[in-house]
């Protein structure tokens, strides 16, 4: 299957955006903010397809969208987006509502739309390549030098409060890289399958392991897993990629929690 | 320099009036049991000295400096901290806030030296509370009082001088309560530090405090046990007529209104 250049690029550009999804979404487990990635992948929605509909190409329209609807969560929250379900929910919403409106300007909808929304990794270019692996290095320098006040913040925000860490800032710069990786994996698996990239591995890897070092690491490789055996699955059995993705995402963590689950029943644990 | 010095201190949260023209000194080495009704403002002033809420008149200073966030002669233990607990273990859990406050890559991910330093003041920490054997556990397998420990320990990383526990008995059973405040005492002692302790059942720290601060209607009072926890004293800071009732080396207090209804 290596011997097709799309398909040399269609791994290549999983692996980075899984090393992308792994990482970030590991933090985005933890600090509660699973949604987060989901609600800004909609909103990019509205942003690819507003951007297609003036003549502009899509990536960036999604970009630009997330990385603003982003900012505007970490201004506006209180350093935490827990407990906003509603609010996000809503927006996401709205937001796909508005993507289907641009759409039904746009005379070629249908395989844009498809696109868009399931992914379309076989239709990765070296342009695109490119880009995907600048984002992609830039947000892994961002979150090298962000990752320890993250992790106090998100752990115990009051205590890190007072130690001098600005709990908005660091929020508002994690949301940034989110927003960013979002529009990335929306490559990958579309608008509506991210969750399958950034949170089905960071959640399977913090069910195996206790430690955030250890987490990072699986949660990387896990997600590399599901995009590759995702990818080889789609070749070999000729269904969409983003399917065998989500499927081995999913297959992971329940795996993970039936694998817990014995482990808390084997072992006398007396908590 | 007293570890706390307040002077004029006028504190406003909001609309709420917390502390109005409140002069008070903590003397070295002090445990001071805080009391006062919820929504008091104990929080509150915890945060003002932490320097996390600015004070609206007067002036704090810990051991002689303003007060600021980032002060580490302060160890801060705040109020229900355990949101939903995370799947991580207790030394991960107290290492994300050793320098949790830099940028970079967490302290135990960095090579050489830095780490085993790191490492030795982790396992200080942990020793001083007695929670090696909780080092390896996830916290979400940990009781309430396991995680108060833990708390404890991150609250003592950089030997600070001062410890501001912000009702740390919330949600403890009596007997755990009790083990609680026998090993704050033990490591005050041990290490020299003063101690403010908020909470609202002032009986768990009979006999181990040595003096109260008393925070009720935008006053505050220090003192010692028998000077604050008088009926008159907390009368006027409740503002309704107050009954203390010593009995078997336990005090009650009593307000009117809450005997009535």
């Amino acid at each position: 299957m290596f011997a097709f250049e799309f398909m040399r690029h269609a791994f290549a550009a999983t692996g980075i955006v899984a090393i992308l999804s792994g990482l970030v979404g590991y933090f985005m487990v933890l600090r509660g903010e699973s949604f987060a990635g989901h609600a800004l992948s909609h909103v990019g929605f509205a942003g690819a397809t507003g951007a297609l509909l003036v003549g502009m190409p899509p990536f960036w329209g999604l970009m630009g969208a997330t990385v603003l609807a982003g900012v505007a969560m970490g201004l506006g929250g209180r350093g935490t987006t827990q407990g906003r379900d509603v609010t996000i929910g809503l927006v996401l919403s709205c937001m796909l509502g508005c993507g289907l409106l641009f759409l039904h300007f746009l005379t070629t909808s249908a395989t844009r739309a498809t696109a868009l929304l399931f992914g379309n990794v076989l239709g990765v270019d070296r342009a695109m390549l490119g880009w995907l692996l600048v984002l992609g290095a830039g947000c892994v320098l961002a979150m090298a030098a962000l990752s320890r006040p993250l992790l106090f913040a998100s752990l115990q925000p009051e205590t890190a409060e007072a130690r001098g860490v600005n709990l908005r800032l660091v929020s508002t710069v994690f949301l940034a890289i989110v927003a960013v990786v979002t529009a990335e994996c929306v490559q990958i698996t579309g608008v509506l399958l991210v969750f399958a990239l950034m949170v089905g591995p960071a959640a399977t890897a913090q069910r195996l392991t206790a430690t955030p070092g250890w987490g990072i690491v699986l949660s990387v490789l896990l997600a590399i897993g599901a995009g590759w055996g995702g990818l080889a699955l789609s070749w070999w059995t000729d269904c969409p990629a983003s399917f065998w993705i989500s499927a081995l995402s999913t297959v992971a963590y329940l795996a993970a929690g039936a694998w817990r689950f014995t482990e808390r029943g084997a072992g006398a644990d007396p908590a | 320099m007293p570890p706390v010095d307040m002077a004029q201190v006028t504190l406003r949260i909001g609309a709420r009036t917390i502390l109005s023209d409140v002069g008070l000194t903590v003397p070295a080495g002090a445990f001071v049991g805080m009391l006062g009704p919820n929504g008091a403002g104990k929080s509150s002033l915890i945060r003002a000295i932490l320097g996390v809420v600015p004070v609206s008149a007067g002036r704090i200073a810990v051991f002689g400096r303003p007060v600021g966030r980032g002060n580490h002669d302060i160890g801060y233990l705040p109020q229900f901290p355990a949101r939903s607990a995370p799947r991580l273990d207790g030394r991960s859990f107290i290492a994300a806030a050793l320098h949790g406050e830099r940028w970079g890559l967490p302290c135990d991910w960095r090579p050489g030296r830095h780490r085993r330093h790191d490492a030795m003041e982790i396992d200080r920490v942990l020793d001083l509370v007695g929670a090696m054997h909780l080092a390896r556990r996830p916290i979400d397998h940990l009781s309430g009082g396991e995680r108060q420990r833990l708390l404890l320990a991150q609250a003592l990383l950089g030997r600070p001088r001062l410890l501001l526990l912000d009702e740390p008995l919330a949600s403890l059973d009596p007997h755990r309560a009790r083990e609680v405040v026998a090993l704050v005492d033990r490591i005050r002692r041990q290490l020299g530090i003063a101690v403010l302790f908020s909470t609202h059942d002032l009986n768990p720290l009979l006999g181990v405090m040595d003096r109260v601060l008393y925070v009720g209607r935008g006053a505050a009072r220090l003192g010692t046990v028998d000077e604050v926890v008088t009926s008159p004293v907390l009368s006027a800071l409740y503002g309704v007529p107050v009954e203390v009732i010593r009995a078997n080396g336990r005090i009650f207090v009593v307000a009117d209104g809450v005997v009535q209804s």
